[in-house]
């Protein structure tokens, strides 16, 4: 029974001696191998992190487990929340959206907004026109968005709506209230490709809309950033910040930065994003950046063939990434890199310098998607750490394995290193049994691989709904290139002392000094 | 406040809200918001409209038919593998996002944290997925020989590309022997999780209920009970079961919060079904009733008040020796939570609270927020039905808001008006209040805390309203430079 004196929750209630005896008994009645055949649990659990059980699971192919991508959808939402004043609208039913919301709120911490249309049996059945044209109008009445993002789900695509002709249905029909919104509209089939898919699908779709049909003004010393599917809010705003001490003409294109970090006092529907004005003149500009490669193929195209502008990729996560992003910037604004940057770069080095004895020869796993591996991976690469497990659900078909390869072949291990696409989290889990590494980098869900391996995992990557406010710091620029190595090398150094903590035993390494 | 001022608020408010919509909107929301009071008056409960139709275009918190199969009454059954069957998004958002706490080796013999989708590709689409499902089960028995059976949980595309997952169900059933349910609880179908629920709880009566094998052999007592209903939400069903145990039954099943297909079979052995969430599983329970001649009886194990009334009510059922330990049992918690009591309820007497939950809680609760001297003052649900507002009705203290399936637009404007002290509600709703400094809890995961279910999950109740409603925290949203 509770103490009142001192209250537990269900962490130490449940291990009190009564409750022990509840789970005891309720075996009895239970019939999983662990009430059953204890002996068995242990026995498959050992066959589990064979060799033989290896085999079979990378064998696999119809179901996937434990899968570290997610739909279209999810990425069309952030891209539309990188604008001003504009409301997410899901072209299908309204539990996709209770979902996106969840997701993006519970790694965030924030409230996302987001409305759907609601569509069901009888839009199925009649197709969605009546939802879009209802639904626009009341998203307009409710929520004064400047402009309505429109994306779908798997059900109104595998039903085939028009969404043009559907979106041009319901603003014909809204007696003027919809003539002032911008109602850009992407397919964003579930089906195919992942979230960062459908990052670029609306991003390119939003772009489309706002480019003015008129001849828009040639601003050469105009740069436009596009960030891609970002997590690390802090990132957004390092990257600004670099982009600034360059010129106060480079603009970033889909900042979604304020709209998950917004302050106490009084709740705000929207938060920053480019305004909308800022993405109608970015034809204008000299170039384009896109910070994800491989997030952004189709907008790049759209850039490329109806901006007619330069369109170039960067990746500033790690030294390298972050100095070929540098230079770039100092090449398009014709300005060197600033004494700040170089300065900023000089202590990082020198913060490299400091710690890479405790990442050197250490083996990583990691996963996540393919822009953010191939910084961090290089990153690993930059601090002689081994990526032997570099896992990437998501992986593109074309070059991204290519490149990966290209920076694992500079790795001083880089016969221990291999690149897994298109394999989920379960199988990583054989991987780490067979080939265990001293570290994972990953998102939230390689808790369990962390449990089951003793691997101890460094949480960076999307989503972590398990630990507060690491999406406010930045992983790009030379100060997230920092946040990177301080994180690591200090799990590096925790891990250390947790091994060496026994007293008499291995705590004659418990230095204090590290 | 009177209640009159209080009443005349909550009038003006609904008014004002539906303002902001265009007319066809409004008429469908006018029938969703309302007042009611205890006094016997018809209000509100009795006059909602509820389980229609969301209007299109506004953020409501309902989820679909396949959160409430997968993600309500299937997920929690701990060795069965739960397929999300299509694309691979459903089954990643609700991956292990609702806390149904269950005792296993996960990976192993159970596996309720895990996520198995069939990953739905464009050629799925377009050629039909039959082939790759079959093979997926092939591949989970192999490398998963543990399990106690599949289930397929439907998500959109499939039930409208014709995949007839029932035939492929019911083939692998027969050439291995082994349970394989086919759920087609797509998210399209119905208007919130509800149809889910029943599509789910159709899915047990007709595929896991008529499998005998473990009742043959099973020794009965008078004394054996189910509870069902319960998905042991940070441990809920567990700090249920004890009380129950305590006044001398037998739990003999547990739905489906820390279930094992083997539970699922043997209720019916049960001499009543103990019924918690009404709304998920009264369905299944009428059918045990029909079919095996279970009765079945409602409870509420939130708050002692209630816990005290359900006890007793549930050992009516039963013989003298039960009612005398029940009373023991009374006795003895009654003591500890009347020193919580004690303790907590200085600290929150008087404070008004604002709910919006789905199933049983935004009824249940109310009695325990009581318990501690608290109001509540505005309550709905995400996906009731009509018996649940007729149910409500007995619930209330005083003249309360009601809102069905009410959006993001509305409760926001309905708590800036009427200033409740405390809102309990879900992740998505969390941060838009704590953003004006209001105190905040999630009444669906218990915000990582709980169990709330029984005596000795009253005291975590009231030590987490207390750490929410008293914390420092709430004091510097204003700058002390601001002007007051």
């Amino acid at each position: 029974m509770q103490d009142v004196e001192n209250i537990v929750n269900g962490q130490k209630l449940f291990l009190k001696p009564e409750y022990q005896e509840v789970f005891k008994n309720k075996k009895q009645f239970e019939g999983h191998a662990g009430a059953t055949n204890p002996e068995k649990v242990k026995d498959v659990a050992k066959w589990m992190t064979s060799w033989e059980y290896r085999e079979k699971n990378l064998a696999r192919e119809h179901i996937t487990i434990n899968p570290a991508k997610a739909c279209q959808p999810l990425g069309a939402v952030m891209a539309a929340l990188g604008f001003e004043n504009t409301m997410p609208y899901v072209h299908g039913s309204h539990g996709c959206v209770a979902y996106f919301r969840s997701y993006f709120t519970r790694h965030f911490k924030e409230p996302t907004p987001c409305v759907s249309d609601s569509m069901s049996e009888s839009a199925a059945v009649f197709g969605g026109l009546a939802n879009m044209k209802e639904g626009l109008r009341n998203c307009k009445a409710l929520y004064k968005p400047e402009m309505i993002a429109v994306s779908t789900t798997c059900m109104a695509e595998v039903i085939g709506d028009d969404l043009d002709a559907f979106v041009k249905g319901a603003r014909g029909e809204a007696e003027g209230e919809l003539d002032s919104t911008y109602i850009p509209a992407a397919h964003t089939p579930s089906f195919k490709g992942s979230h960062i898919t459908g990052y670029d699908n609306m991003m390119e779709a939003i772009l489309k809309t706002l480019t003015p049909e008129e001849e828009v003004a040639k601003d050469e010393e105009r740069i436009n950033i596009i960030p891609g599917f970002e997590t690390y809010l802090g990132s957004l705003k390092e990257v600004k910040k670099i982009a600034s001490m360059f010129s106060d003409k480079i603009v970033m294109l889909g900042d979604h930065e304020e709209q998950w970090n917004t302050g106490a006092g009084e709740y705000k529907l929207y938060a920053g994003g480019t305004p909308i004005e800022v993405a109608k003149s970015a034809k204008g500009a000299k170039a384009t950046i896109s910070l994800q490669k491989y997030t952004t193929p189709t907008t790049g195209k759209f850039i490329k063939n109806e901006w007619k502008q330069e369109y170039v990729t960067c990746n500033p996560i790690g030294l390298n990434g972050t100095d070929a992003f540098v230079m770039k910037l100092s090449e398009l604004t014709g300005k060197p890199v600033p004494a700040e940057l170089a300065k900023l770069r000089a202590q990082l080095v020198d913060a490299m310098q400091d710690s890479y004895p405790y990442m050197h020869g250490k083996k990583f796993a990691i996963w996540g998607d393919p822009d953010f591996l191939l910084g961090v991976v290089s990153f690993l690469v930059e601090m002689g750490a081994v990526p032997v497990h570099v896992l990437c659900h998501n992986a593109p078909r074309k070059g991204w394995e290519k490149e990966m390869q290209a920076i694992l072949d500079k790795c001083t291990f880089k016969e221990d290193c291999h690149i897994w696409m298109g394999k989920d989290l379960w199988a990583l889990r054989s991987l780490l049994f067979t080939e265990p590494v001293d570290f994972m980098i990953g998102n939230v869900y390689g808790k369990e691989l962390y449990r089951d391996t003793k691997i101890p995992l460094i949480r960076i990557g999307f989503p972590i709904f398990d630990r507060h406010h690491l999406h406010r710091y930045s992983i790009s620029g030379y100060e997230g290139c920092l946040n990177l190595l301080t994180w690591i090398t200090n799990a590096v150094l925790d891990h250390l002392d947790e091994e060496t903590k026994d007293i008499a035993q291995t705590d004659y390494f418990f230095d204090c000094v590290r | 406040m009177t209640t009159e001022t209080l009443l005349s608020q909550q009038q003006a408010v609904i008014a004002e809200v539906l303002e902001a919509y265009p007319d066809k909107a409004k008429k469908s929301r006018a029938k969703h918001l309302g007042v009611d009071a205890p006094d016997g008056v018809k209000g509100a409960c009795d006059s909602t409209k509820s389980n229609k139709q969301t209007i299109p275009g506004v953020m409501s918190q309902r989820g679909c038919a396949y959160a409430g199969s997968k993600g309500v009454v299937w997920g929690p059954i701990k060795d069965m593998v739960h397929i999300s069957h299509g694309p691979i998004g459903c089954g990643q958002y609700s991956r292990a996002g609702r806390r149904n706490y269950y005792i296993g080796t996960t990976g192993v013999d159970t596996y309720v944290t895990m996520n198995f989708s069939t990953d739905y590709q464009e050629k799925d689409i377009v050629f039909g997925g039959d082939k790759k499902l079959k093979a997926a089960l092939a591949e989970i028995d192999e490398l998963f020989p543990l399990n106690n059976g599949i289930s397929i949980q439907s998500e959109c595309p499939i039930g409208l590309i014709g995949d007839d997952i029932q035939a492929v169900a019911k083939a692998y059933k027969k050439e291995t022997g082994k349970p394989t349910v086919a759920v087609s609880c797509e998210g399209f179908r119905g208007v919130s999780q509800s149809l889910g629920h029943h599509i789910a709880n159709d899915m047990i009566r007709d595929e896991v209920l008529p499998d005998g094998s473990y009742r043959k052999d099973f020794e009965s007592t008078p004394y054996d009970v189910a509870i069902v209903g319960d998905y042991n939400i940070g441990g809920d069903a567990w700090s249920s079961r004890i009380l129950l145990e305590e006044i001398g039954l037998r739990v003999i099943a547990q739905w489906s919060g820390d279930a094992t297909y083997k539970e699922m079979t043997t209720a019916p052995k049960a001499k009543i079904n103990l019924l918690h969430c009404y709304r998920s599983m009264n369905y299944v329970v009428r059918h045990m009733e029909q079919e095996f001649g279970v009765p079945w009886m409602e409870y509420n194990f939130f708050g002692p008040s209630k816990t005290t009334e359900s006890l007793r009510k549930i050992a009516a059922f039963f013989d003298e020796t039960i009612q005398a330990k029940t009373e023991a049992v009374i006795a003895k918690y009654t003591a500890m939570t009347d020193a919580v009591i004690a303790k907590y309820r200085p600290k929150l007497e008087g404070k008004k609270v604002m709910l919006y939950v789905g199933g049983l809680r935004p009824r249940h609760v109310i009695g325990a927020y009581e318990d501690l001297g608290m109001q509540v003052i505005g309550t709905g649900y995400e996906f009731a039905h009509g018996d649940d507002y007729k149910r409500t009705k007995d619930e209330l203290a005083g003249s309360t808001l009601i809102y069905d399936d009410v959006n993001e637009y509305e409760l926001e404007a309905f708590v800036k008006k009427l200033k409740p002290d405390l809102v309990a509600s879900g992740v998505k709703e969390k941060y838009v209040f704590q953003k004006m400094g209001l105190p905040f809890r999630q009444m669906h995961s218990w915000d990582y805390s709980g169990p709330y279910h029984g005596y000795d999950a009253f005291a975590i109740f009231a030590k987490d309203m207390d750490l929410a409603m008293n914390s420092p925290v709430w004091g510097y949203t204003k700058a002390p430079w601001e002007s007051k």
